[in-house]
């Protein structure tokens, strides 16, 4: 079952097939022993999401617990300062915990129980994934383990200390880059180490089938959201829809119900870090070719023998070499356009939204920002756009503090 | 016959569970791996496996992990890997070598290619970590194509249905992963591991080695009379780490990891009756 929509025949939205697979990407590239988990866990997933009752206690604790439906914002300030397009911002900032990622965890830590696995497993790069996974833990009393990169430990302490505070451990990789890719092998390993117990919740929408299709079937809410509150603001469709994407997974939520409205024009914003000429990005799809990693094959940044390599951005979140296999094929049959943003625009945008409109975004989503104030002031001023602010900033104000010679 | 099934065969008669020795190709330089190839041999291997180094290996624990990143410094590639396993092919054309690694180099190498290349090189089987039977058609038919056997994982957590399409397309030997875990991890009881190996025996003909925290003489030994081989990696890794300098080979280097290899074939004798044929020991230098 798919979210509600009106689907056509021939859809884009069908995907994966029966192997988890969109066109050549996705798959399940997973050790042996992992290979029984992930076929009961697409079952148990299959099985949950065409239960209504399921689908009612997400609902429930959606409105409840998270605060969904989560504002879609008519951006004035903005839009006058652009002088284009009429700017929405879909503020997945708002919901507890701060993120878009709450609405995935939510999803997951309910199916885990359903499946009775009593210890919860994750990653983490900003920590926006890793404290919206401590929080439903301790919702529901599960033990919370979030391996997340020394390096992003570093940069992300905010949210380190919340995790703690909520009750998680939060375990340092120290292996490679010692970001989310490294993250993502110490969570495989503990998996295969635990498999019988422990469910692992991926935190973006990648990894092994079935993880891509249910995590995006989780985030999907986003665009469900937009698509009727913009109905009721503009009384139409959105002319673009814009979002940052490190795995994607708030993009695919927002895009995801308006693929099958071909004149809905889709822009993903990949991180560029210090620009796709310097080597230093972290742009998969612009900088990076097909390959097999962590379950599936997408997208990779890579060297000419396959060795992957780090990927370099100003925002932990986005610091990943790889991408959602759904991305990487949307991006070949060109049903989405992916630009990048720098560091540099990304922070210039972060400042802006911040005065104009007393939004502290995540570094993030001042990735999609960079993009609107690039793209808005060219276009006509009855386009909407509609570009969402995956996580607010507070985690990243230490980092900008520092960087603004800031004493704190 | 090929270079495998001759050499389990003739373990098999011998009475000996073929060792199976684990050393990361390029670790902790080329020539250095290339001259441990032949100590591993001089030392009582029966087959090497050699890891293809891969920055993200996610099954390993930290001991391989390094030896991967040693390997990777020092330059070594895919294509270095298949250049090694050709020079020592130059002297040694009887030890079988099994490549065991991850999907993304081979797939970036191009998996036509890589069958041609491996086995021109002299390679004799393939196991990749990251290619559950759902998805290993795609090296597995140009493997075959090319007379590449590409090796299968059985694990604890492999039911009967799932073993038995596991073995199914299976080429050279069953390696059954004794724990549910990474490479360096505690090792399982003997005991417990019997069913597992019965199920497997019953479900193929093909060899089935035991591999996954094993590191002793006294565990091989173990083993040997349950298994058709045993695979002995992180320990071996561990003993040529410790005779780094700066992560240089050192004169030690060596000699410590033949040492630990001897041990180990010594104690891969099966006490189990032997099939007809013969009784003597398969001699630990059968090969130059």
């Amino acid at each position: 079952m798919r979210p509600q929509t009106d689907y056509r025949p021939n859809s884009l939205a069908q995907g994966p097939d029966a192997d988890g697979c969109f066109g050549i990407f996705g798959g399940r590239f997973v050790a042996e022993t992992l290979m029984p988990n992930i076929l009961e866990l697409e079952a148990a997933y299959n099985d949950a999401w065409s239960d209504p009752s399921f689908r009612d206690d997400i609902l429930r604790l959606q409105k409840h617990y998270v605060g969904r439906p989560s504002p879609l914002y008519f951006a004035e300030r903005l839009t006058g300062h652009l002088g284009g397009a009429r700017i929405y911002l879909k503020r997945e900032d708002l919901n507890h915990t701060g993120s878009h990622k709450v609405n995935n965890v939510l999803g997951q830590i309910l199916l885990a129980r359903r499946m009775g696995k009593t210890r919860i497993i994750t990653e983490t790069g900003a920590g926006q994934h890793g404290v919206a996974t401590a929080t439903l833990c301790a919702r529901f009393g599960l033990p919370c383990i979030v391996y997340m990169g020394a390096v992003d430990i570093e940069r992300q302490m905010p949210n380190v200390t919340r995790m703690k505070l909520l009750g998680a451990e939060v375990v340092p990789a120290l292996s490679g880059s010692q970001t989310l890719k490294d993250a993502m092998n110490e969570a495989l390993r503990d998996w295969v180490t635990n498999v019988a117990d422990t469910y692992y919740c991926i935190g973006t929408v990648a990894g092994p089938h079935p993880y891509p299709m249910m995590v995006r079937d989780f985030q999907s809410i986003i665009g469900l959201e937009t698509r009727a509150q913009l109905r009721e603001a503009e009384g139409r469709l959105p002319d673009s829809l814009i979002a940052c994407i490190g795995g994607g997974s708030n993009a695919i939520g927002l895009f995801h119900p308006f693929l099958d409205d071909p004149e809905v024009r889709l822009i993903g914003v990949e991180a560029a870090g210090s620009g796709l000429a310097s080597g230093r990005h972290a742009a998969s799809l612009s900088g990076g070719r097909p390959g097999v990693l962590h379950g599936n094959r997408t997208y990779l940044l890579m060297d000419d023998d396959g060795q992957i390599t780090e990927a370099h951005s100003i925002s932990a979140g986005l610091d990943y070499p790889g991408i959602g296999p759904e991305h990487a094929w949307l991006h070949d049959i060109g049903r989405v356009q992916y630009l990048s943003a720098t560091d540099d625009e990304a922070l210039s945008a972060f400042h802006l939204l911040s005065r104009l409109e007393g939004i502290v975004p995540a570094l993030e989503s001042a990735h999609a920002i960079a993009k609107v104030v690039e793209l808005a002031p060219d276009l006509p001023r009855d386009h909407v756009m509609v570009a969402t602010i995956s996580g607010r900033g507070d985690k990243d104000v230490p980092q900008i503090a520092g960087m603004m010679g800031m004493v704190q | 016959m090929s270079r495998l099934k001759d050499r389990f065969a003739r373990c098999r008669r011998v009475g000996r569970a073929a060792l199976v020795t684990y050393v990361m190709a390029g670790d902790p330089d080329r020539d250095t791996s290339l001259a441990l190839m032949h100590a591993l041999v001089a030392g009582g291997t029966d087959v090497i496996e050699l890891g293809l180094p891969f920055t993200d290996p996610m099954a390993d624990g930290p001991v391989i992990q390094a030896a991967g990143l040693r390997a990777l410094a020092a330059g070594q590639t895919t294509a270095r890997t298949l250049d090694l396993v050709r020079d020592f092919r130059r002297h040694d054309q009887a030890t079988p070598v099994v490549l065991m690694g991850y999907y993304n180099p081979i797939y970036v190498y191009g998996v036509e290619r890589f069958a041609a290349d491996a086995v021109a090189a002299g390679v004799d089987g393939c196991i990749v970590v990251d290619l559950p039977p759902e998805v290993d058609g795609e090296l597995r038919l140009p493997a075959t194509r090319a007379g590449l056997e590409l090796i299968r994982l059985a694990t604890p957590t492999t039911d009967s249905r799932r073993l038995r399409r596991v073995v199914g397309d299976a080429g050279g030997f069953v390696y059954y992963v004794s724990v549910t875990g990474i490479t360096g991890a505690a090792a399982a009881d003997p005991e417990r591991l019997k069913p597992a190996l019965a199920a497997i025996r019953a479900a193929t003909d093909l060899p089935v080695v035991v591999g996954f925290g094993v590191r002793s003489p006294a565990q091989v030994a173990g083993l040997a009379d349950i298994a058709d081989g045993v695979v002995v990696g992180t320990a071996l890794i561990d003993a040529l780490a410790a005779t780094l300098d700066g992560g240089r080979a050192t004169d030690r280097t060596i000699p410590a990891v033949k040492k630990l290899v001897s041990a180990l074939s010594a104690a891969a004798v099966s006490p189990a009756p032997p099939r007809p044929g013969s009784r003597s020991a398969c001699p630990a230098s059968a090969v130059p």
